[in-house]
């Protein structure tokens, strides 16, 4: 099954690139644009056919290096 | 004194950094492969030089942080080893739980490349026992991710630890904004361990040690080095 981390810049940590692009995005002429975070989606081939087992082992391999804990926060999906 | 400079895959700062040390130490130090799993038997220093390991995937340093020589450098710091890490180093140092906080792009987004003026905040670390209390040298920046971020907690404990060994800082010595460059909390540019024997920075002090090429404004931070281990 496939496993899908989403990595974001927990609140507070500055993020530029969501800043410059949310700044482009209001030059586009799109209105009421608030807040934009820029983060990642890392895709995961797991073996595991199980998705409570396939989920955790996906959150540990968050934890240990797809995330940096001090600046980041994570969320994983299995499907 | 025995140097060991780890080379990863897209390190590109190791030789710049070997000719420093053997200019100042008078011994040539060994590269070390990040594939190996033991540092040479007697290492004094080893030392994470700059570069862009691993292509900067995933986040810099983040991949060269598992490598296996970041094991034995664990272990090596975990028994008192002097750990060096300049640039893509500090950045290693950091994702292996070395040093504390994390390096983020540039608050202005950009890749920057040019000079910096750093304040010695102290002097008593192995790395900076030549410099004069509240020197001031010149040095040079070229990274796009050095904006040191840490948790206002993790701030408090470092000031309050006196573990900001650089900060930068105007020609002049002022630890302005707009010195600041690259948007670190505190104008952090080094930090160092509670031991004061890990010490990361961004800027590269080894640019600046051949009065032909640039200076030698650098140089002291390699006669301290070399001080450290003529009395070890």
């Amino acid at each position: 099954m496939k496993a899908y981390v989403t990595v974001m810049p927990k609140n507070g940590v500055l993020d530029p690139q969501g800043k410059a692009i949310g700044h482009a995005l209001s030059g586009h002429g799109f209105a009421g644009i608030g807040e934009v975070r820029v983060g990642k989606v890392i895709e995961l081939e797991l073996a595991e056919i199980d998705p409570a087992k396939a989920k955790a082992a996906a959150e540990e391999m968050a934890r240990k290096l797809l995330a940096n804990m001090v600046i980041e926060s994570f969320k994983v999906e299995v499907r | 004194m025995k140097a060991g400079i780890i080379l990863f895959p897209g390190t590109n700062r190791e030789r710049d950094m070997a000719l420093a040390l053997a200019r100042v130490t008078g011994s040539k130090p060994s590269i070390i492969w990040h594939g190996e799993s033991e540092l040479p038997a007697g290492t004094d220093l080893v030392v994470l030089p700059g570069g862009f390991s691993y292509g900067d995937y995933l986040r810099c340093g983040a991949m060269a942080a598992q490598s296996p020589i970041m094991r034995a450098i664990a272990a090596f710091a975990a028994k008192g080893g002097h750990v060096l890490g300049v640039c893509n180093g500090f950045q290693i140092l950091i994702e292996a739980g070395l040093l504390p906080g994390a390096l983020l792009k540039n608050a202005s987004l950009r890749f920057l490349s040019m000079d910096c003026h750093l304040k010695v905040e102290r002097t008593d670390t192995p790395y900076t026992n030549h410099f004069q209390p509240g020197a001031v040298f010149r040095s040079t920046m070229a990274h796009g991710d050095g904006n040191w971020f840490g948790t206002p907690e993790t701030v408090a404990q470092l000031e309050a630890e006196g573990r900001v060994v650089l900060r930068y800082c105007t020609p002049e010595g002022a630890v302005t904004e707009a010195a600041n460059r690259n948007g670190s909390v505190n104008n952090i540019a080094g930090i160092c361990s509670p031991n004061r024997r890990i010490l990361g920075l961004m800027p590269h002090p080894e640019n600046q040690v051949d009065p032909l090429i640039d200076g030698t404004d650098g140089l002291p931070m390699f006669q301290s080095i070399a001080a450290t281990f003529a009395t070890a």
